[in-house]
């Protein structure tokens, strides 16, 4: 039983980590049809921003301090992947927009040369990013049953994470216009909208999410060069599942692979638990290729 | 039949991601380029005719998933090289080594491994970590006639004419592993491995030994290389309620398998994991804090006593950084092309023939200990160590062997494997 509610929350666990992961690229890919590969690569330069703040932070202080800088590190993350992201759309996808297979061979390029950056200053060796004290452990709920802290401010820093999105899209007027340039490109322009900035507004935000990701991720998994090419399959997969352009259809994507795959690797083996996940992936894309939610276009 | 299925596990992650492994080789080529045109005039390897130095290659991943471990081992490799042509060179000749980047894909090593013999003509090539990179520049090798010393502990059963073996073979790591742990009075052991050559056939040999003891494996798990998610694997670690995991994960897998691992609130305490892909180097990826306390199967640590390795240790990190490690491949990494030399040196000459002739019964002062090429098989003698990290990342050696162990790659010498070399010939 215990068992059966532990695989319960590892599967919600694991939802939030695939959504964290794929937020930032349903921006950029489901509503600027720009298919990013270099998405995992953001999510490394995350993680690394993490790591260079507590290293500059224990040189600074002559002493760990994990306790603060991991916090500071979240919006950190965020800014600086977001910067590097609107540099990689200035400079370079801009110039690729409605030649989406252009730009998938251009950000597989950015992706290589990040990572090579990342090997040549941090060097090939995975680093290793200190958890702060108060997320070591977790809250034990039987002999059997326990929740690792790690995880669950993982589920917290996610739902912050939705929440800032509904207001940016919903509530705050870039977001009309966001919207506005989604729905019909040409409309919004002929209306006054700078579409180039929305692109680069949102191509930024989806890089700074996947920021946010890779901070996430330094606590659970491997920090090194090529640790965003584990993670870039399964996000593309949950925005393909989802539905492009759609935020709540990525939502139910990454909650339905997390479950199903956590489901079916305690039922057999991790290997075949995954590729019985991407058989029904793919099964339903026959029946929808739309994804389980569509994006109305006007 | 389960070579075949073998060969196709290891050819499996060239196909699941052609474009990814396709992208990192074309990096490795613009990233390295050719790091030493061949020069005009040099002559085959098997002649020693003129020419003032002798071409050496260096074949490891230095992008992509194994870079983490494969670029310490080419340091220590280049290390000897630099002090072999320091003290005079080979035969009053100098060292010139010829480095590729295997991208961790196994089809670019193969390639790769073509190209040093037969572009750069060199008389050796010292590289390769994963079991699937030796088996796809084995038939490179031998077709072409090149030699090869393979630096890391594998599955065994395999003894090509064209390698020689520095890493460990099956009896000198996990056979010895398993007695440890069974004098330990350990009895549920769980088996997890990463799913590819080494942890399939270490597995079937653990499974036998255990047989052979009356006992059996309690749970037995395989994730993809680069896996990163392990909370179900742990959820049935504890439904299998072992008492110890035998852990052949490879790579940054074990990061991950660690730090959630310690998450679920697992101490070494309550269930100790003994793993063989995991030495000091990997630790410091890992975090010394994650794995504080789990024991390690290697014939070498950098704890390791013998003024040999005070030597080594101090050499490495004078020439690579005060902050680097050293561990077990990379040891074998560096005593290696100590071996080749005083092969070399005792047939006079880099041809193949005469240097396999000649490495018979070669005996060498390494840093963890005297290691002795075997009479026929070209695998390595070496002391078997068992040790504990510590919480600063070091190892605590608690149990070695006394002496160096022989190597016995099909493992006739032990009753309970009988049968197994057949299963994978």
């Amino acid at each position: 039983m215990e068992v059966w509610a532990l695989q319960i929350f590892n599967g919600i666990s694991l939802s939030t980590i695939l959504l964290l992961i794929a937020l930032g690229l349903a921006l950029s890919f489901g509503l600027m049809n720009v298919i990013n590969l270099a998405h995992g690569e953001f999510i490394m330069i995350g993680a690394y921003t993490t790591y260079a703040l507590q290293i500059a932070a224990s040189a600074l202080t002559g002493g760990p301090s994990s306790e603060v800088t991991f916090l500071i590190a979240i919006p950190l993350a965020f800014i600086v992947t977001g910067a590097v992201g609107f540099l990689v759309e200035r400079s370079l996808i801009r110039f690729l927009y409605r030649r989406p297979l252009d730009t998938l061979l251009a950000t597989w390029g950015v992706g290589l040369i990040l990572q090579q950056l990342a090997r040549s200053i941090f060097g090939a060796p995975n680093v290793q990013v200190v958890a702060p004290q108060w997320l070591s452990g977790g809250v034990a709920l039987g002999s059997d049953l326990v929740l690792p802290m790690k995880r669950l401010f993982i589920i917290l820093v996610v739902l912050v994470c939705l929440a800032g999105i509904y207001w940016y899209m919903y509530r705050s007027s870039e977001g009309r216009r966001m919207r506005a340039v989604m729905q019909n490109r040409d409309m919004a322009s002929s209306l006054g909208v700078s579409t180039r900035r929305v692109d680069s507004l949102t191509f930024a935000l989806g890089a700074g999410l996947a920021g946010i990701a890779g901070w996430a991720l330094t606590l659970i998994g491997p920090i090194g060069p090529s640790l965003g090419t584990f993670y870039v399959v399964d996000a593309f997969i949950v925005v393909i599942l989802g539905g492009l352009g759609q935020i709540p259809g990525t939502i139910m994507a990454a909650f339905i692979i997390g479950m199903l795959n956590t489901i079916f690797e305690f039922g057999t083996t991790a290997v075949v638990g995954k590729v019985l996940v991407f058989v029904m992936v793919i099964l339903f894309l026959q029946w929808k290729p739309a994804g389980l939610m569509r994006l109305r276009t006007r | 039949m389960f070579k075949s299925l073998l060969s196709k596990i290891s050819r499996g992650y060239g196909a699941t991601l052609p474009a990814l492994l396709l992208g990192v080789a074309m990096l490795a080529a613009i990233a390295c380029g050719p790091s030493a045109a061949p020069s005009a005039g040099e002559k085959p390897s098997g002649s020693m005719a003129g020419g003032e130095v002798i071409k050496v290659g260096v074949l490891h991943s230095l992008s992509g998933t194994m870079s983490i471990s494969e670029t310490a081992v080419r340091d220590a490799t280049l290390l000897a090289i630099e002090e072999i042509n320091a003290s005079g060179g080979v035969m009053g000749k100098k060292l010139q080594p010829v480095i590729e980047d295997g991208a961790s894909d196994w089809p670019t090593f193969a390639e790769k491994a073509r190209k040093l013999l037969q572009n750069d003509k060199v008389a050796v090539v010292f590289g390769c970590w994963t079991s699937a990179s030796r088996k796809a520049v084995l038939p490179v090798f031998e077709s072409n006639n090149g030699l090869l010393f393979y630096p890391v502990q594998y599955e065994g059963l395999e003894t090509s004419p064209n390698i020689f073996y520095t890493g460990a073979t099956t009896n000198q790591q996990i056979v010895p592993a398993v007695e440890y742990l069974l004098g330990q009075g350990k009895k549920r052991f769980f088996l997890l491995g990463s799913d590819y050559v080494f942890p399939r056939t270490s597995n079937l040999i653990i499974n036998r030994q255990l047989e052979g003891s009356g006992l059996k494996a309690v749970g037995e798990e395989y994730t993809p290389l680069g896996h990163t998610e392990y909370s179900t694997v742990i959820s049935k670690i504890k439904a299998a309620k072992p008492d110890v995991v035998f852990n052949t994960l490879n790579g940054d897998s074990n990061v991950a398998f660690f730090k959630q691992l310690k998450d679920a609130g697992i101490t070494a305490k309550d269930l100790p994991v003994i793993s063989v892909s995991v030495a000091e180097e990997e630790v410091r990826g890992i975090g010394p804090d994650n794995i504080a306390g789990h024991l390690v199967a290697w014939n070498y640590f950098q704890t390791t006593n013998t003024p040999e390795n005070t030597k080594f240790v101090a050499a490495y990190k004078a020439k690579y950084g005060a902050n680097r490690v050293t561990d077990d491949p990379i040891e074998a990494g560096y005593f290696g092309v100590y071996l080749w030399k005083m092969a070399v040196e005792k047939a006079g000459s880099t041809d193949v023939a005469k240097v396999k002739e000649a490495a018979k019964g070669i005996q060498f002062s390494a840093p963890g200990g005297p290691v002795t090429i075997h009479m026929s098989n070209q695998h390595t003698a070496k002391t078997v160590r068992i040790g504990m990290v510590r919480a600063d990342g070091q190892i605590n050696e608690v149990w070695n062997s006394g002496k160096p162990v022989s190597p016995d790659p099909y493992l006739d010498t032990y009753t309970w494997a009988k049968g197994i070399r057949n299963m994978v010939q």
